[in-house]
């Protein structure tokens, strides 16, 4: 077992919680340059010098993805522009992006993550890295290009799109490592399969920046030849890397020195246990241009209650997916990773498919389109009446709902480089 | 018996049911001449099947399979119906008393007289017991 920082990747007990609840202390009182947060920690009556244990940080407010966005562009920036020495945005497919600010110690840490991660599942200074990622604002493009510089890998800053280009330099640079969307990395094996290559040299794929089954793991890894690893982070956190897959491939380690990890109910903000399933919560430790306070990810996870054998600490269960991309039709919570999750199950359907939600005579329709396998096709009608009918009584054993199925040809559903857009929701038009 | 000289290669195309997808297939087979001599359309809820006859079915599957259409060929037979009432309960009888299944059937004009094309689940016993009960087959030349 290899380790970047053994000693901050192992520290456990009184040592870490020490740790935490000094570096909490630090991130409130940093907190406090910034106008949102001086006002917040006034009413909430708590000073820098009230925290004294970690517990203590039940006492902050929580901070929520509006909040950060009232304070476009550069409203939650805690250190002079002149120190900020790099910005990136989310996406923002809701109203305006949040903008992140990074001083140089952040971009210093940020890349610590990386380099833990990358270590932590065995590449080195030996490893080909291809980052086919979207560079410029989205985070996992730069993020882990210095994690990866830092550790002294051969970087290849590929980014996303000319995918036989991509082909091309993994068989020609020998790459070992890849990085990307697991919807691209599922591209890239298409195409790479028609160009007749089985990808020699890859052996290790990360996969991130969208939700994918453990089925999607056992696919990509058959298809590319790899060990797939998960990696979770938001803009917020940095990016990239704040929580990743150690080689056990059970949950993913959240880096306690970097940041102090909560779960919550995300209905009564009450604090749930290990095992209970709720909404992460994260204020980040180390943060200088932008620290946060319990700021609400949005994200559905929970604690593993039993120690990982690598000897690292907390992990949290793998991600089902962000609260922006669940969509909640006729009441029902779904995924559109339980969606996929269920597809892969049945072999008569290939790998792609678009979800279209309506809304009829008051009632909330999901129309799921999904691309037949090519080579399930027999020729006769009732074998695909099977197949269809059998897909939409999985869909409604996974989800309880009833879906209409529709069965399209092959390689003819919108294809993405980046994160992929699986949801058509076309409710709002007659709202 | 050798029962392959009677039968006959269709090719079935997977269609979405949208419009200009039929149109799509005649007008590939079109371009590369390759005649279509009978065809069927069955559609369930969303989708079909197109299935054709055609004289050159391999080429007609390259070309559709590479235009990214699902094809797939389907061994049918196709008897000669005698142009005399009750022709087509004759043929229907010899194949349910030997438990022979139709799965679908649809007709084509032939030259002298009425083709039926049948897709059963038994080829070689169906072609056995039609040519045995004195029915006449076409035989897969007479296609191409
Ligand atoms: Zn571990």
């Amino acid at each position: 077992m290899k380790y970047w920082n053994m000693e901050m990747e192992n520290l456990k007990g009184d040592a870490l919680h020490a740790l935490q609840a000094k570096r909490l202390r630090w991130t409130v009182k940093q907190a406090g340059n910034v106008a949102f947060y001086r006002r917040m920690l006034q009413e909430a009556g708590v000073r820098p010098e009230d925290i004294k244990t970690v517990d203590d940080v039940q006492k902050l407010p929580f901070t929520r993805k509006t909040d950060l966005q009232g304070g476009y562009p550069f409203g939650f920036f805690a250190v002079p522009m002149k120190e900020v020495v790099r910005i990136h945005t989310t996406s923002g497919t809701t109203g305006k992006p949040t903008v992140v600010g990074y001083t140089r110690q952040d971009l210093d840490n940020w890349s610590e993550l990386i380099a833990r991660n990358l270590t932590m599942i065995g590449l080195s200074d030996e490893d080909v890295f291809q980052n086919a990622v979207n560079y410029g604002l989205f985070t996992g493009g730069l993020g882990f290009h210095y994690g990866a510089e830092k550790v002294g890998m051969t970087v290849v800053p590929s980014a996303t799109g000319n995918t036989r280009r991509q082909i091309e330099m993994i068989d020609d640079f020998g790459v070992t490592a890849l990085h990307c969307t697991p919807s691209y990395a599922m591209h890239i094996a298409e195409v790479a399969e028609k160009a007749g290559t089985t990808l020699p040299t890859l052996k290790t794929g990360i996969f991130g920046a969208e939700p994918w089954s453990d089925n999607m793991r056992r696919v990509l890894e058959g298809k590319l030849g790899v060990t797939a690893y998960d990696s979770y982070g938001m803009s917020e956190m940095y990016g990239p890397g704040a929580a990743f897959e150690c080689p056990e491939r059970n949950g993913l380690h959240i880096w306690h020195d970097m940041y102090l990890a909560e779960i919550i109910d995300p209905k009564t903000g009450e604090v749930l246990e290990p095992g209970e399933r709720g909404e992460l919560v994260v204020t980040p430790l180390v943060k200088e241009a932008m620290p946060l306070l319990r700021y609400r990810t949005g994200d559905i996870t929970m604690f593993l209650e039993e120690e990982c054998p690598c000897g690292r600490g907390m992990k949290i269960a793998r991600l089902h997916g962000r609260s922006d991309d669940m969509l909640v039709i006729r009441g029902i919570n779904v995924f559109p990773s339980q969606i996929e999750h269920v597809l892969r199950s049945v072999p008569e359907v290939g790998d792609e498919f678009l979800v279209y939600v309506d809304r009829v005579n008051h009632l909330d329709e999901m129309t799921i389109e999904v691309e037949m396998n090519r080579s399930a096709f027999s020729g006769e009608l009732e074998d695909l009446t099977r197949t269809q009918n059998r897909v939409v009584a999985a869909l409604k054993d996974a989800l309880n709902l009833r879906t209409r199925v529709q069965l399209v040809e092959p390689d003819s559903l919108p294809r993405y480089e980046g994160k992929a857009e699986r949801v058509i929701d076309r409710r709002g038009d007659v709202l | 018996m050798d029962t392959t000289q009677y039968t006959i290669k269709q090719i079935s195309v997977f269609s979405e049911n949208k419009p200009g997808r039929l149109a799509a297939i005649a007008g590939a087979l079109q371009a590369e001449k390759i005649n279509i001599l009978a065809f069927s359309i069955a559609e369930a809820n969303g989708f079909g099947v197109v299935r054709a006859l055609v004289d050159k079915p391999e080429a007609a599957y390259e070309k559709l399979n590479a235009m990214g259409f699902m094809v797939s060929f389907t061994d049918v037979i196709a008897v000669k119906m005698r142009d005399v009432p009750g022709g087509l309960f004759e043929m229907a009888s010899i194949l349910s008393e030997a438990e022979i299944n139709i799965e679908y059937s649809y007709a084509y004009s032939g030259r002298e007289a009425a083709v039926l094309i049948l897709r059963v689940d038994r080829v070689d016993a169906a072609v056995e017991q039609i040519l045995a009960r004195g029915g006449t087959l076409l035989s897969a030349d007479e296609f191409s």
